[in-house]
């Protein structure tokens, strides 16, 4: 049975793991590369590393940072943050990413999804959205619309339409990280996570608001997440990935449990 | 060890892992080091039928049959695997290079949460020992991508199954010095570098 993936997610702010509701109040918790291979060796199942000071400082990915983590670690990983172009994702991938997380650039040139799944194959690339909840209107039916650069911009898309015309243009995985839900600790938005699931051939994977290892088994059981992306819960070590793993099993999610 | 390079996605994590087991590995896109390798790596994502038209266009596949009809131990991953059949139904129906009989097949998900393609860890049930799988407990989670799975024409060039979707599908191949699999051992940790040094050190025979 394919088994629901745990992703740690690794904020990075020069060169360091950083905390905090994205963008505001950072603290610096560790080394992205020894955060990635203690989280490896306690059974993560990939990790996501946004170089969050990358596009605001229009400065490339820290591609040295990739290639040390990608001889660190044998897990997939992906990474997002400063990435402007086909020629940025190559580079990427060849520093060992598995994955390319696009976002604020998926919004802005949407076609850059098909030009680098006919490049890189669908897989490598992933599509990070931040809905954040609006009042239901014809033009918001799905009741969501998506925001870039940090929660900071409202993009007039909404967020369904958004996951479907992505998965049209080849994406290979979608993570739909809840505005309203990010960095409460309060648990993932499950209405909007099962709504995108639901309507989209590809995998989805919830990012914001774990902060309780039942979060995760809401948002795999009623959400039908693929995957779950946790930060703040695992980073404050109030959980570790063992323990996690071992309640989802309790409660019949089906974890990897051997690595 | 030589590990084929026919522009089918990227080899940085396969170089990787080898590097890691400190087994040096040279990637190449030359039929004439192919034919020269003591053995082969012969990895690969993205489409089947642009990868098969660059083989030709490179020589390799006939390079491939000639390392794989000799015996020198071979390992295919993910696209790789799917290559050595006889067809796929990919782009709407490719020929493979038909080293092991058989098909390759595209899944049919029966509701909205079996998502095509397959991405994530999954079990693999070994069907019967290999050396390529020693020390490998059965059932250990590997990590797949793909959208598509090899149905060996023999069920004794089955070594391992794994579920998806509906279907048992042949995730470990074995047929004399190949092995080949679906899941992609480069990026299954710690388990996945066992295989990888399983089969570097194994001498083609089983």
């Amino acid at each position: 049975m394919l088994t629901k993936r745990i992703i740690p997610c690794l904020d990075i702010r020069n060169r360091k793991v950083t905390k905090g509701v994205r963008f505001q109040n950072n603290v610096e918790l560790g080394d992205p590369v020894e955060m990635a291979a203690r989280y490896c060796a306690e059974g993560c199942d990939e990790l996501v590393f946004y170089d969050i000071t990358a596009s605001a400082e229009r400065r490339p990915i820290d591609l040295e940072m990739v290639r040390e983590v990608a001889r660190a670690i044998h897990i997939p990983f992906a990474v997002g943050g400063g990435i402007g172009s086909i020629e940025d994702m190559a580079r990427v991938l060849l520093a060992g990413a598995e994955k390319i997380s696009v976002n604020s650039l998926a919004v802005a040139r949407p076609e850059i999804i098909s030009e680098g799944a006919r490049a890189f194959g669908a897989q490598c690339i992933v599509l990070g959205m931040d809905p954040v909840r609006v009042a239901n209107t014809p033009r918001f039916s799905s009741g969501y619309e998506v925001t870039t650069r940090g929660f900071r911009e409202r993009t007039g898309r909404d967020a369904l339409a958004w996951a479907r015309e992505a998965a049209d243009r080849g994406v290979g995985e979608i993570v739909v990280n809840s505005v309203d839900a990010d960095g409460t600790r309060a648990g993932y938005d499950v209405e909007l996570t099962r709504m995108i699931a639901e309507s989209v051939p590809v995998p989805v994977v919830a990012s914001g608001g774990a902060g309780h290892p039942r979060h995760l088994v809401e948002v795999f059981v009623r959400g039908l997440a693929d995957a779950a992306i946790v930060a703040g819960m695992i980073h404050t070590r109030a959980y570790d990935i063992p323990g996690i793993k071992e309640y989802l099993a309790a409660a019949g999610v089906p974890v990897r449990r051997k690595w | 060890m030589v590990i084929v390079d026919y522009k089918a996605g990227n080899l940085a994590s396969v170089r990787l892992a080898f590097e890691a087991l400190g087994i040096s590995a040279r990637i190449t896109d030359r039929p004439e080091v192919v034919k020269e390798a003591e053995r082969v790596v012969f990895p690969g994502v993205g489409a089947a039928g642009a990868a098969m038209r660059r083989l030709r266009e490179l020589g390799l596949d006939e390079a491939l049959r000639e390392v794989a009809e000799e015996g020198r131990p071979f390992i295919g991953i993910c696209l790789g695997t799917q290559i050595i059949f006889d067809r796929t139904e990919e782009d709407g129906g490719v020929a493979g290079l038909g080293l092991v009989r058989g098909e390759v097949r595209r899944f049919r998900p029966r509701d909205r949460t079996e998502k095509v393609p397959q991405i994530g860890w999954n079990q693999v049930n070994v069907r019967r020992a290999h050396p390529v799988l020693a020390g490998i407990e059965n059932g250990s989670e590997f990590y797949f991508v793909h959208s598509y799975y090899p149905c060996p024409a023999s069920e004794d060039d089955v070594a391992g199954t794994t579920d998806y979707a509906g279907a048992t599908f042949a995730s470990v191949v074995a047929r004399r010095n190949i092995v080949a699999t679906q899941f992609h051992p480069e990026k299954s940790g710690r388990i996945g570098l066992r295989l990888l040094e399983n089969f570097s050190r194994w001498d083609g025979a089983c």
